[in-house]
């Protein structure tokens, strides 16, 4: 295959408001029919990041090319090759979906024929073609993300920037929202998307997370887990709160969270700790069905890359 | 341990809004000290469903009974009796911490004499001394989230409902935040989250899945995980990713895949003869297999697939 071509450049992209730093010096790249995310919680810099590559906000250090170009020096030129579909569209609500997207065909200069053969072919892939004729108003929150998303594409741009796209969007939707942006990724469209749901991540190709402008870790989901220093370990355990409470700082553990059936625990080695937890449980008479290891989330990175980066926390 | 007891009873609760029917014969029973989880789509009934709870809105039929009242007769008495902490916590910026506390304290009834002592213990709970004087708009994401949960639970109620109560706020907060629910619910409080996001369901001891207006699953998210689904999920590596897909979804026994990356999640009717079948499957049609083996279910695949089934059967009740 031939090498990637690159869509995106980001090289100490920095952005302050008074007296915060946003953006913190980000460095990353994304090729050319990627799906790439930014990954963190609100106040990171996600949207900020995202102004600043649509060309609608001028960094304070630092440069970013989007489709080749540079978004300091010609940030119209970017405008020409990207959709961005802020967190808040403006969608019309007192508009139909299809008047929806002719106003913004019309916006983009698309002619009628080219409009409707792509709004139809949008809207199917969407699975709204029956709802052409309803207010914008009516639609529930996920229909109204995929005709956001409807209108952004109804030019073709060679890259997406969508911030937040499925906050707000219940699970069923949100997978078909996802299975349109694989279907616009083989197209080779080039995807940056932003989520704070670090489960939602797991579906990109490749991600960046970001914590108070800063980034603290940046590739493919599977081998960011792959390369988590220590294990988390899962009890599973009718007594979650007795498990914690006999856990707690026992040496060479470093978290332990209670959750809805269980405790769940980040230990330095797996293969000396799982008998050691089994045989303290046993000991103090604390009832469990199973201690095992688990495969890590990228909340779980997220937690352990901030706690080794700065102890403040929250 | 004490004997369970029911802190809020729901038996065949039906509200109608004309001729919508937006909560379709629900019944079930929250415990002291459960954190209950409802969920399911926007527009699945949830909202409705709490509140009725509240007493902010009248059953068409059924009977709901919260702290051993009925809501339908005493509304205003078990209104005293809950809490409520919205996604969007509704705390004033321009006051302090303790003004903010004060205000909901006078709102919820409590007293002069009851204020100082359930003051201590609500800044002490919630981690907040030392910033009993900020101004709310100063405070960092993880500080007004407990702050919203201080005002919500300083009149000690015995139910606690709480609406996506970490969207957006940055993971170690969050798990702050579920450490002081969970220790809260220790203490007997009955604490109801309604959410979509799977990742703050696990935190929850039992689930309640609500679609169109009737309960379609109940229990814990390992029951869930274990009984809700037929079948199971496999993780999938081949390529290229578009053919693979469009034969995946076509594939004998495969219920539904999405990509995960540079991999599938593939949901089979069921794993073993899926395992034999599909790497020959696949080969047949020309793709590159890599890696097929089983994984464990989320919370969002019993979802997708208890929901995804609904939409499909239209809608008979389970």
């Amino acid at each position: 295959m031939a090498e990637p071509a690159v869509a995106i450049t980001v090289d100490g992209l920095t952005k302050q408001f008074a007296g915060f730093i946003a953006v913190d010096h980000l460095h990353f790249a994304v090729a050319a029919g990627e799906i790439f995310c930014l990954v963190g919680p609100d106040g990171a810099g996600k949207t900020t990041t995202m102004r600043m590559l649509a060309g609608v906000m001028a960094p304070d250090a630092g440069s970013a090319t989007v489709a080749g170009c540079d978004v300091v020096r010609d940030p119209e030129g970017v405008k020409n090759h990207i959709s961005y579909m802020p967190q808040r569209f403006g969608l019309y609500e007192e508009l139909t979906v299809d008047e929806n997207i002719r106003f913004y065909a019309d916006l983009f200069g698309i002619g009628r024929r080219e409009r409707e053969l792509r709004a139809a072919q949008l809207l199917a892939a969407a699975g709204m073609a029956r709802f052409h004729d309803r207010l914008a108003g009516q639609l529930s929150g996920g229909m109204k993300q995929k005709l956001g998303l409807s209108c952004a594409l109804i030019h073709t741009p060679r890259v997406l920037l969508l911030d937040e796209p499925t906050t707000g969007v219940d699970p069923v939707s949100r997978r078909d929202f996802w299975r349109l942006l694989y279907r616009l990724a083989a197209e080779g469209v080039t995807v940056l998307a932003s989520t704070a749901y670090m489960d939602e991540a797991e579906r990109c190709h490749r991600l960046a997370l970001l914590h108070r402008g800063r980034l603290l870790l940046c590739d493919a989901p599977s081998r960011l887990k792959a390369g988590m220093p220590g294990a988390v370990v899962a009890v599973t355990t009718s007594a979650p709160a007795a498990v914690r409470d006999e856990l707690q700082g026992m040496p060479g553990i470093s978290s332990v969270l209670v959750v809805g059936d269980g405790t769940h625990l980040v230990v330095d080695d797996a293969e000396s700790h799982l008998p050691a937890i089994r045989a303290r449980l046993r000991a103090a008479a604390i009832p469990f069905s199973e201690v095992a290891r688990v495969a890590p989330t990228i909340e779980d990175l997220f937690v352990a890359s901030v706690g080794s980066q700065d102890k403040g926390g929250s | 341990m004490n004997a369970p007891s029911a802190a809020v009873t729901v038996q065949d609760l039906v509200k109608r809004f004309g001729a919508f029917t937006a909560v379709d014969h629900v019944s079930f029973e929250a415990q002291r000290g459960e954190v209950l989880g409802f969920l399911g789509p926007n527009g699945a009934g949830k909202s409705t469903i709490i509140r009725i709870l509240c007493g902010l809105l009248h059953p068409t039929s059924g009977e709901v009974r919260v702290a051993g009242l009925d809501v339908a007769r005493q509304p205003e008495a078990v209104r005293a009796q809950i809490g409520y902490m919205s996604q969007r916590f509704s705390l004033y910026n321009d006051l302090t911490a303790v003004e903010n506390l004060r205000f909901f304290g006078g709102l919820y009834g409590v007293t002069a004499t009851e204020f100082g002592p359930r003051l201590q213990w609500a800044i002490e709970m919630a981690g907040l001394a030392g910033r009993e004087l900020a101004l709310v708009g100063t405070l960092a994401g993880g500080w007004k989230q407990r702050l919203a949960l201080a005002c919500a639970v300083l009149h000690q109620p015995r139910i606690l409902f709480l609406d996506e109560p970490t969207s957006g706020v940055d993971p170690i907060s969050r798990r702050q935040f579920w450490d002081l629910i969970h220790r809260m619910a220790a203490t007997g409080v009955t604490v109801f989250v309604s959410t979509h996001y799977m990742d703050e369901a696990e935190y929850c001891h039992r689930l309640a899945l609500i679609d169109r207006g009737r309960l379609v699953a109940l229990g814990t998210p390992g029951e869930l995980k274990r009984t809700a689904m037929t079948g199971g999920l496999l993780l999938v590596e081949c390529e290229p990713l578009g053919e693979a897909l469009a034969a995946l979804e076509q594939a004998p026994g495969v219920l539904e895949a999405a990509i995960f990356g540079d991999a599938f999640h593939v949901t089979v009717l069921a794993t073993e003869p899926a395992l034999r079948e599909l790497p020959g499957y696949l080969s047949a049609r020309g793709l590159r297999c890599g890696r097929i083996t089983p994984i464990p279910l989320s919370l969002e695949d019993v979802f997708v697939q208890k929901v995804g089934r609904e939409v499909v059967a239209g809608g008979t009740p389970s």
